[in-house]
């Protein structure tokens, strides 16, 4: 299933934990530093609205006064809880896109303001780069340096698990639970 | 030693690292594919991995976008100049970085600059240790953020674990921290432990013990039969890769000990996302490159 930006609160509220799905258009990314910063109320630099936030410090290489990337994969997305909730909110973003999971908070948000976490394969940084078709422009790079800087990517079938959706269900917590109850049980046997 | 073909032999030694992944580690990946159920997420995961890896290869660009602390563990002869060499080890690095091997990965702890170049105070890592040879033996590991930020280290007796100061106890420490590391270390990953040692050589070895080779055999019978275990009980949690549920949580355990004070027992573990880049080269006096460590 293709899904492409700005993604409508429909198409969002659609998709469910488990689904394996491309998405196609305007994705931006942003990490620690970006998170903070907007979180501490510092204006977005570009509008986000129906767009995904992923979690990503890329490594880019200006070739000729173009910007080329050379790696694109998710980091991990956990750092950012404390802000994300706010953030979903605040840039009306329909995705976030990282790895990991995210806790109670971005599920919540997620239900509330229709946003699903869309889970990358970590390390996969060769696949995900491939996909950006075009690099549209670059934010704050002066500040954060380029791996936090906020990257406008254009991409084509950028490929993501569903892992939570706006029906409260979490596969990361699902995960958790049962690998709780086999270690429970292999603790005991020791 | 020449300190321009030196630094050749560490750019390619760093290249090689980041863009394709040694064959015992290839392998174990190729494997673990093979036991996810088709239409799985599982399953899907390891093919965009399959995928990923031969790119990197053909296109001679890096695994993954964290290529992570660079971690030089080498070996030289008596009277090895490790001045010369930290030199042509650095000129290596900023070298890779401006071609883009490696990512602008140094940032000043206090100010939050990023060096731009991968060079700054600790970084990168260098481990120097003598041998009788003429040779110089150069092993590099890149270990990303991810998999770093779910190391742990434990201090027993641990009361919630029930785990003593035995080798029951060490078991359930390296249990617990795989189902906490979950799929955020970018599972499958692999272990390298320290049982003893101090919290800082206990670190310092755990990492060591992951330039090991996954078929290799751990010369102590018990921490042989130990690394069996913890792979078929960690694979039996069911976190699979990414964490997305699945068959395999871990492909290589590799467990070290060192002696410890009677007051202390630590338990030290490095996680290894399954992008481990691991190489290592055989370097002459002069500092070129004789042959590859790894296949």
């Amino acid at each position: 299933m293709i899904i492409t930006t700005p993604i409508s609160e429909e198409v969002v509220r659609s998709l469910h934990v488990g689904q394996i799905v491309e998405v196609s258009g305007s994705i931006f990314t942003g990490r620690d530093a970006v998170h903070r910063y907007l979180y501490d109320g510092g204006a977005s630099p570009v509008d986000m609205r129906g767009a995904a936030m992923y979690h990503c410090g890329p490594v880019l290489v200006k070739e000729k006064g173009v910007w080329v990337v050379k790696a694109a994969g998710p980091t991990t997305s956990i750092r950012e809880e404390p802000y994300q909730a706010e953030v979903i909110r605040m840039l009306g973003l329909r995705g976030v896109i990282g790895k990991g999971g995210m806790g109670p908070k971005t599920l919540e948000a997620c239900r509330e303001h229709g946003c699903v976490y869309m889970h990358a394969i970590g390390g996969a940084a060769q696949v995900l780069a491939n996909v950006v078709r075009k690099v549209e422009g670059v934010y704050l790079l002066e500040e954060f340096g380029s791996p936090e800087a906020i990257w406008h990517f254009q991409v084509e079938r950028f490929p993501v698990v569903i892992t939570m959706d706006t029906h409260g269900n979490s596969l990361h917590r699902d995960v958790e639970q049962a690998s709780q109850a086999r270690l429970q049980e292999l603790l005991a046997q020791i | 030693m020449n300190s321009k073909i030196l630094q050749a032999s560490l750019l390619e030694l760093v290249r090689r690292t980041s863009c394709d992944l040694p064959q015992d580690v290839d392998t174990a990946l190729a494997r673990a594919l093979t036991r996810e159920e088709q239409g799985t997420t599982a399953r899907y995961a390891l093919e965009v991995v399959r995928r990923n890896i031969e790119i990197a290869r053909e296109k001679n660009l890096p695994i993954c976008q964290d290529t992570g602390t660079i971690l030089f563990f080498v070996t030289g002869p008596k009277g090895l100049d490790q001045r010369a060499f930290r030199k042509a080890g650095d000129a290596a690095v900023k070298l890779a970085t401006e071609r883009g091997y490696l990512r602008q990965n140094s940032v000043d702890s206090l100010t939050g600059k990023n060096s731009g170049t991968n060079l700054g105070p600790g970084s990168p890592v260098y481990h120097f240790h003598q041998w009788a040879r003429q040779s110089i033996d150069v092993r590099l590991i890149l270990k990303g953020g991810g998999c770093e930020n779910v190391g742990i280290q434990y201090s027993l007796p641990n009361a919630a674990l029930g785990a003593g100061r035995d080798i029951q106890g060490v078991e359930k420490c390296i249990l617990d921290a795989i189902f906490r590391a979950q799929g955020k270390g970018c599972a499958p990953g692999a272990l390298g432990v320290c049982v003893g040692g101090d919290r800082a050589t206990g670190y310092a070895h755990s990492k060591e013990q992951l330039l090991r080779t996954l078929d290799n055999l751990n010369a102590s019978p018990t921490l042989a039969k130990l690394e069996a275990r913890i792979l078929s009980k960690a694979n039996a949690l069911g976190i699979g890769p990414m964490g997305f549920g699945g068959k395999t949580t871990l492909f290589g355990c590799s467990i070290g000990a060192l002696n410890r004070l009677p007051a202390s027992y630590f338990v030290s573990i490095s996680y290894m996302c399954w992008a481990y880049r691991r190489r290592g080269c055989l370097l002459g006096s002069s500092g070129k490159l004789s042959r590859w460590t790894y296949a």
